[in-house]
């Protein structure tokens, strides 16, 4: 593969500020990149990223799934503590809570009642034909009475070491939070890319009016993905609160769902829907995660912050947009007019 | 014609490069003011692509472009439109949900004390309109106007500007005879003006009706520049495609056999089909290898009854058998269930999905029909996209290109290639050769024919009446959404006829 393509690969901008971003790391902690392993578990910086992003990557993914069909979901903030209230409901009434059968119904409850929350929004906006932002700002509003409802306004804690485990554990010297991440991105990749239900999602966002005469039936396919987006909330949600053992039913994934947002569209996947893109997604997640450490390694002061972050994203924003690159690029360099009319085409190097 | 007047608008040796295409190379282009210039050429001779690069949609990557003398060089339509250069695209491109005054006066509206001067804008607009004889009440909503009114809604726009240079791209394609010849009217009116106009078309009559001149382009070259008067028709064609048109003359004479189609098995059969609003209750029976022919004029409920038998919309009254047993189709898909796919008139709104590639638009409906959990293996795929690539000629012949990158014929192919691949047992056109060139339309025709040979019924919908006529085994005329006569395709039946059982609503 060529420069020239590398450098046209849809990916390769986020993948450069990602680059960028840990090249910066490097600068201000020597040691950033160092991974090593104690006590059968690795340990470093990366690894850190990985594991706190881990939840943002998993409601990205299902964000992106909505975005392709034109929609979006706002209430994933909202289910990220409606689940994990529920979970630690559900742990701190068993008689013992280190059964592993009680925290697994706990998850079952939970990952449920986000599966029927999901339904609800897909309903809204399929069947009713609510705008989404609407139709989920609903349940982003409501949501998070229902959480307080659920915690009953208090900070529910959990001692439980099976529960610990989803978001704060171990296995096979990986955090079980990434593993969980891989699982899922390796099932949605095979059910969009190797199945055909990337083809049709992307048609439904693409074009809806043609794409019902082509004979899709694109009723059910938005409401599977707004449930299929609540679960990777409701999952999400599990990791959130296991990591801290506890639920906070007001500041758990508190604004989860713009940087969900963000991460899908700096993935390049269009808010208008149509094409997707599921490594770009990831990349995306990973870069506002990698942000979130800078920030806090490199010692901006805390109050600004998220002035920091909001620049950063802008001009990630900016070096992804063909047309800004042109215009910086053109502004350099104004090309002498009357390229000779005779000149050889330009030759194809395959990739 | 050395004796003419200065060109208002000249270009030199233009050259136009996309990625891994050369879209035009050397090309020479000159139109004089008070003149209608034809430019003529196939789908992907570069039509488009001249017009873009003229009016500053694409960067020229050689060659010069003066006005009136002085070269210039556009950064964007806005900037070709100040300097006078403005274009009416083939597709409306206006505000549906702005009232008519809004959209000729929109980002020009008079003010007074900083506000919006309502009254002022309705004044001038209606004005603009009464100057191309357009009655039209300009406080409605765009969209309650027919298309072909919204056309001239755009026609209306571009000429306030003050244009010196008027660009027609395809104007004629959505209007009936009576438009067309309001169009020209008008066309006649600001030719007299001293407007110089760019006029593209695909109905060759059109062109030697209203052009003084024409350009033709063919595989991103220059043909020549020709006198109208001087080039005759077959010329023209011959020029267009680069060969000869035996093919669609020995096309017009295949006999049809009409007797054998209506005694092979009735496919559909629609009883007292209607719905309030869109068309009258009618009664249409499609054989199995019958093509069936729709014709009327726009807005005579044409698509309408192609969309209640496809299930596009419900019938809310009467009934529709389908193989002989009654059916309801509520959905696309349930008309699809039944082997009845939908060629919509509408393509870039209702049929393409434009991001995705030739590929994945052609295997859409198949898929959509198995499901997405059946995947089509990829083997499978490249097979049936290349065959019908190659059968189709679809141009450029990558199955990987968005579809959006393709000339409007092309486009159109892909959508019958789409469903040509599930096997339809009723195909449904509605204007599958509308805006696209000579040859492919001849392409079109003639796989029409294969197929009902073949056993597939047809339903097809065209406003030329020599089509309809030449393809059809009978032919079902619309007028004022009501199905007023369906005539067996025999000897007696000519274009006459048809268009005075039009005119008539077949009571004569």
């Amino acid at each position: 593969m060529n420069a020239a393509a590398v450098i046209r690969h849809r990916l390769f901008w986020p993948a450069a500020v990602l680059v960028l971003l840990l090249a910066a790391n490097v600068f201000f902690t020597p040691g950033f990149l160092s991974v090593e392993l104690k006590d059968g578990h690795l340990y470093g910086s990366l690894i850190d990223i990985a594991r706190f992003g881990a939840p943002l990557i998993l409601v990205a993914i299902g964000m992106t799934l909505v975005i392709a069909t034109g929609g979006i979901d706002l209430s994933v903030g909202s289910v990220v503590a409606i689940s994990g209230a529920l979970a630690c409901l559900w742990i701190t009434d068993l008689d013992d809570q280190q059964s592993v059968g009680g925290v697994l119904t706990a998850v079952g409850l939970a990952l449920g009642l986000a599966l029927f929350l999901g339904l609800c929004n897909g309903v809204l906006v399929a069947g009713i034909g609510i705008q989404p932002i609407v139709a989920t700002l609903i349940l982003m509003v409501a949501g998070r009475g229902l959480a307080q409802l659920i915690t009953d306004g208090q900070i529910l804690t959990v001692n439980s070491a099976p529960y610990k485990l989803i978001g704060g554990g171990y296995w096979l010297t990986l955090p079980f939070g990434v593993l969980i991440v891989a699982a899922v991105l390796a099932i949605t990749a095979f059910l969009t890319r190797r199945m055909a239900l990337g083809l049709l999602l992307e048609s439904v966002g693409g074009n809806p009016v043609a794409s019902r005469l082509a004979g899709i039936r694109s009723r059910g396919l938005i409401v599977t993905v707004y449930a299929f987006c609540a679960l990777c909330a409701g999952i999400a949600g599990l990791m959130v609160s296991s990591n801290v053992s506890s639920a906070d039913g007001n500041n758990a994934g508190l604004w989860i769902e713009l940087d969900a947002i963000l991460a899908v569209v700096i993935g390049g996947t269009s808010l208008a829907g149509g094409r997707f893109s599921l490594g770009g997604t990831v990349l995306g997640a990973l870069v506002i995660q990698t942000l979130t450490t800078t920030i806090y390694t490199i010692g901006i002061p805390p109050e600004t912050t998220l002035l920091f972050k909001a620049l950063v994203v802008v001009a990630v924003c900016l070096l992804q947009s063909p047309a800004f690159r042109e215009k910086a690029l053109n502004r350099r360099r104004r090309r002498p007019q009357a390229a000779p009319a005779s000149a050889d085409p330009k030759v194809k190097v395959p990739a | 014609m050395d004796d003419a007047p200065a060109p208002i608008l000249h270009m030199r040796g233009i050259c136009k490069e996309f990625p891994g295409v050369r879209a035009l190379s050397d090309v020479d282009f000159r139109l004089l003011p008070g003149e209608v210039h034809a430019l003529m050429g196939e789908n992907g001779a570069g039509k488009s692509t001249l017009i873009k690069v003229l009016t500053g949609v694409h960067a020229v990557d050689g060659g010069e472009i003066t006005l009136d003398g002085a070269p210039v060089s556009f950064s964007g339509p806005l900037a070709a439109q100040q300097a006078g250069i403005s274009t009416v695209y083939q597709e409306v491109n206006l505000c549906p949900n702005l009232s008519v005054a809004e959209n000729i006066l929109i980002g020009r509206e008079p003010r007074r004390f900083g506000r919006i001067h309502w009254k002022e804008v309705r004044r001038r607009a209606a004005a603009v309109l009464e100057r191309l004889e357009i009655h039209v009440d300009v406080s409605a909503p765009l969209s309650s106007c027919s298309l072909a009114v919204q056309q001239m809604v755009a026609i209306a726009r571009a000429v306030d500007v003050s244009a010196r240079v008027l660009i027609l791209d395809e104007p004629t394609s959505s209007l009936d005879a009576g438009e067309v010849a309001q169009l020209f009217r008008v066309m006649r009116r600001l030719k007299a003006e001293g407007i110089a106009i760019l006029f593209v078309s695909h109905f060759l009559d059109q062109i030697y009706e209203i052009a003084d001149r024409m350009t033709i382009l063919r595989d991103g070259r220059l043909v020549g520049e020709y006198l109208t008067g001087e080039l005759g028709q077959v010329e023209l064609v011959g020029k267009m495609i680069g060969k000869e048109l035996k093919d669609l003359e020995s096309l017009e004479n295949a006999p049809k056999d009409i007797a054998a189609a209506e005694r092979s098995r009735p496919f559909a059969e629609a009883r007292s089909l209607g719905r309030p609003g869109a068309v009258e209750p009618f009664t249409l029976t499609i054989h199995e290898g019958e093509v069936v022919g729709l014709a009327g004029l726009l807005g005579s409920g044409r698509t309408e009854v192609a969309r209640l038998l496809f299930g596009a919309d419900h019938a809310t009254t009467g009934e529709l058998s389908v193989g002989g047993a009654p059916v309801t189709l509520r959905t696309p898909r349930a008309a699809t269930n039944h082997g009845i796919a939908f060629c919509s008139e509408n393509r870039r709104a209702e049929g393409l999905i434009p991001d995705l590639t030739v590929r994945e638009n052609i295997i859409l409906a198949l898929q959509a029909a198995r499901g997405w959990a059946r995947p089509i293996p990829r083997r499978t795929q490249d097979e049936l996209v290349a065959k019908y690539i190659d059968a189709l000629k679809i141009r450029p012949a990558d199955p990987d290109r968005p579809v959006k990158n393709l000339s409007g014929g092309n486009q159109q192919k892909v959508l019958l290639a789409r469903w040509l691949i599930v096997e339809p047992k009723l195909l449904i056109l509605d204007e599958p050769t509308r805006g696209i060139d000579v040859g492919a339309k001849a392409e079109i025709q003639r796989l029409v024919v294969e197929l009902s040979d073949g056993g597939m019924a047809v339903l097809f919908i065209s406003a030329e009446l020599e089509e309809v006529l030449r393809l059809s085994h009978k032919v079902g005329v619309l007028r004022d959404r009501r199905l007023v006569a369906e005539l067996p395709n025999d000897d007696d039946l000519t274009t006459g006829v048809l268009m005075e059982t039009i005119a008539s609503g077949g009571r004569a």
